[in-house]
């Protein structure tokens, strides 16, 4: 599109600013701020006006000589929320307008508060300053204010040796040979894979292992949406699989299948790793892939 | 106190974008417009509002002067502010006695630049300009700290909007959505539609004193009362819930000595109009703003004479007796005129 000659762009401009003397309160002020410090500045009526102020705005006498430190925290008691920053303001992230009560003061500072989200503040929400990394004695050597620390992140981590053994080392060494071993509890003749030493049920002990078919029908299935190692991609399906000729479901990964075309009653198999790279670990099992049959009626 | 009233007001038709008219171009039609109705060609003292960083031309009020014959010289003074305080300095260089017209008038085209932050500039250089603090973030400050409920300032919109509408100098816009709940944010609290529209145009009154003021018009809008007030500029001295100013401007003026038929308020922003209804101490009857007030139409420099002129027209054109015009300046309603007007 052609540009309108009739139409001109033009800017108004101090290229360098102005240069402007702060007198002795305000440059006191600044000056603090250099230092990390912000101060008021005492009223004869013995009221702290921060930022200072040459005169008390109540009575417009001049105010003391007296500064004092003030915060650095201060109490918000007003905000405003700016989702969309403007070039010029402070942070280019979206941030509150706040006017800051400090402690020790009788009036607010306004300033940028980063918060996050407006719901992380209200009336009444504690603040603390952040200071700019070279201060030069502008009211911009305060970056911005931060809400208060009320809650940390406490990481945790221990490392442990575990080892397989009993029950557990049984079936597994059944996972290297390729077979789910299950067994049968005497008493109520309920079949358990994994196998297990005790029957949940009537506390009978178990013994004898038995061969359990690598094939099974899912019951019921749930879609994760946060990556897993093990898992084939994301969303991943993990599925509880009642094996053939068990009772109980066994928990296990199913994979070669959209997550949306797994369903309840979809019969299942097993997909080994090569022979070659078979080890005593349920990492012997892929994942269970659809078989193909017709979906089974579950009770 | 000589008797000063308000013989005539004219406005631009407001537009909301900028139509290519300079600045004599926007004013000459107004200025013509009282000069036809009143019959005068000279006045005794002329004096205009205006802000030169809405054009970013400095000294722009001085060319604008070319739409009023300047010559031979004229007694001439401006304001850079809102054209109400021009005419509360014709309203004191009236109170003189040695002059008995005045012509007032006040002009912005708040479309060329960005309103928003151009209006940064009226900040203090230290501690409020440097962080970039725009019109709309202090404006939201206030709403904040008002804490209105939303039905009522959603209430405020729809009336302005809708008596803007029946008024041809004010803007066309449409009910406000409700749908634009969820993003329609400008600055939290104050969502788009609470924001004052960017208006181009300007207004013109004059004044005249004791028997001219009968000779001119058939019914004079009296100034009876007219008074301003000022606060602290730093917006953490205040309390900004409530307007001291506005309320000691209208003890001043005298707003609760009689009712009040009318009241037009120089309200921006629809928190803006709850402050002042409480600090004028506005009766529950009182009409307020039914040209649409500023949410409607809000030539910048222009907004508050246009809210004077639009309470003497009520008087002017006979449908009042008693009305109240109110201008206000600086962040947050931190300068207050009220002028009260009687037949
Ligand atoms: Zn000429």
């Amino acid at each position: 599109m052609p540009s309108d000659p009739l139409v001109a762009q033009h800017v108004l401009e101090f290229p360098g600013g102005y240069t402007r003397t702060t007198g002795p309160v305000i440059g006191r002020f600044l000056s603090e701020l250099r230092g990390r410090r912000i101060v008021g500045v005492r009223t004869k009526e013995g009221k702290v006006l921060v930022p200072p102020l040459e005169y008390d705005p109540a009575t417009g006498e001049p105010v003391t000589g007296e500064y004092v430190e003030v915060g650095p925290a201060g109490t918000v008691t007003t905000w405003a929320w700016v989702a969309e920053p403007l070039e010029n303001h402070p942070l280019d992230r979206p941030f509150a307008w706040a006017l800051i009560k400090l402690d020790g003061a009788d009036t607010a500072l306004v300033h940028a508060v980063d918060a996050g989200n407006p719901k992380a503040l209200a009336a009444g929400t504690r603040v603390w300053p952040a200071w700019s990394d070279h201060p030069t004695g502008h009211i911009t050597d305060i970056s911005h204010f931060v809400p208060e620390v009320t809650k940390i992140v406490s990481n945790v981590r221990s490392e442990y040796r575990l080892q397989a053994g009993g029950a557990l080392r049984v079936f597994l060494e059944g996972i290297e040979r390729g077979v789910f071993l299950g067994g049968r509890c005497e008493s109520c003749a309920k079949v358990y894979v994994p196998y297990r030493m005790s029957c949940p049920e009537c506390g009978s002990a178990i013994g004898e292992t038995l061969e359990l078919p690598d094939t099974g029908t899912i019951t019921t299935f749930a879609i994760n949406n946060l990556p897993d190692p093990r898992a084939p991609q994301v969303p991943f399906v993990s599925a509880y699989i009642l094996v053939d000729n068990a009772d109980v479901p066994m928990i296990a990964l199913i994979g070669d299948v959209p997550a949306h075309e797994v369903r309840q009653g979809m019969r299942v198999k097993a997909v080994w790793v090569p022979e070659s790279e078979r080890t005593a670990s349920m990492s012997n099992i892929r994942w269970f892939a659809p078989t193909g049959e017709p979906d089974v009626e579950l009770s | 106190m000589r008797d000063v009233a308000i013989v005539a007001f004219a406005q631009t038709q407001h537009t909301d974008h900028d139509t290519g008219a300079t600045e004599p171009e926007l004013i000459l039609p107004v200025i013509n417009e009282v000069k036809e109705r009143t019959g005068l060609k000279r006045f005794g003292f002329t004096c205009s509002g205006s802000c030169d960083y809405l054009a970013g031309a400095p000294f722009s009020f001085v060319s604008a002067l070319d739409a009023l014959a300047a010559w031979p010289p004229i007694s001439e003074s401006h304001v850079e502010m809102d054209g109400a305080w021009a005419l509360y300095e014709a309203w004191v260089r009236l109170q003189h006695g040695d002059i008995d017209s005045a012509l007032v008038y006040g002009f912005g085209k708040s479309s060329l630049g960005d309103l928003r932050t151009i209006m940064t500039i009226q900040l203090d250089p230290y501690y409020l300009a440097p962080l970039g603090l725009d019109l709309l973030s202090y404006a939201a400050l206030q709403a904040g700290a008002v804490g209105a409920d939303r039905k009522e300032l959603d209430e405020i919109v729809r009336r302005s909007r809708a008596d803007g509408r029946s008024n041809p100098y004010a803007l066309d816009l449409p009910d406000p959505d409700d749908s634009e709940d969820s993003d329609g944010f400008a600055v939290q609290p104050l969502k788009k539609t609470d924001v004052p529209p960017i208006t181009d145009g300007a207004a013109a009154i004059v004044l005249a004193a004791g028997d001219l003021a009968r000779e001119l018009c058939s019914n004079p809008a009296y100034i009876r009362g007219i008074a301003h007030r000022i606060e602290p500029h730093y917006l953490g001295m205040r309390d900004l819930a409530l307007s001291a100013s506005a309320a000691d401007a209208a003890r001043a003026a005298g707003v609760g000595k009689g009712p009040v038929e009318v009241a037009e308020l120089h309200a921006q922003f629809p928190h803006e109009e709850i402050v002042l209804r409480r600090a004028l101490e506005l009766p529950g009857d009182t009409v307020i703003n039914p040209s649409g007030g500023p949410l409607a139409a809000n030539p910048v420099m222009a907004t508050g004479l246009i809210r004077i002129g639009e309470a003497a027209r009520r008087i002017l054109d006979g449908d009042a007796s008693r009305t109240v015009g109110h201008a206000a300046g600086g962040p947050c309603l931190q300068h207050n005129l009220v002028t009260v007007l009687e037949a």
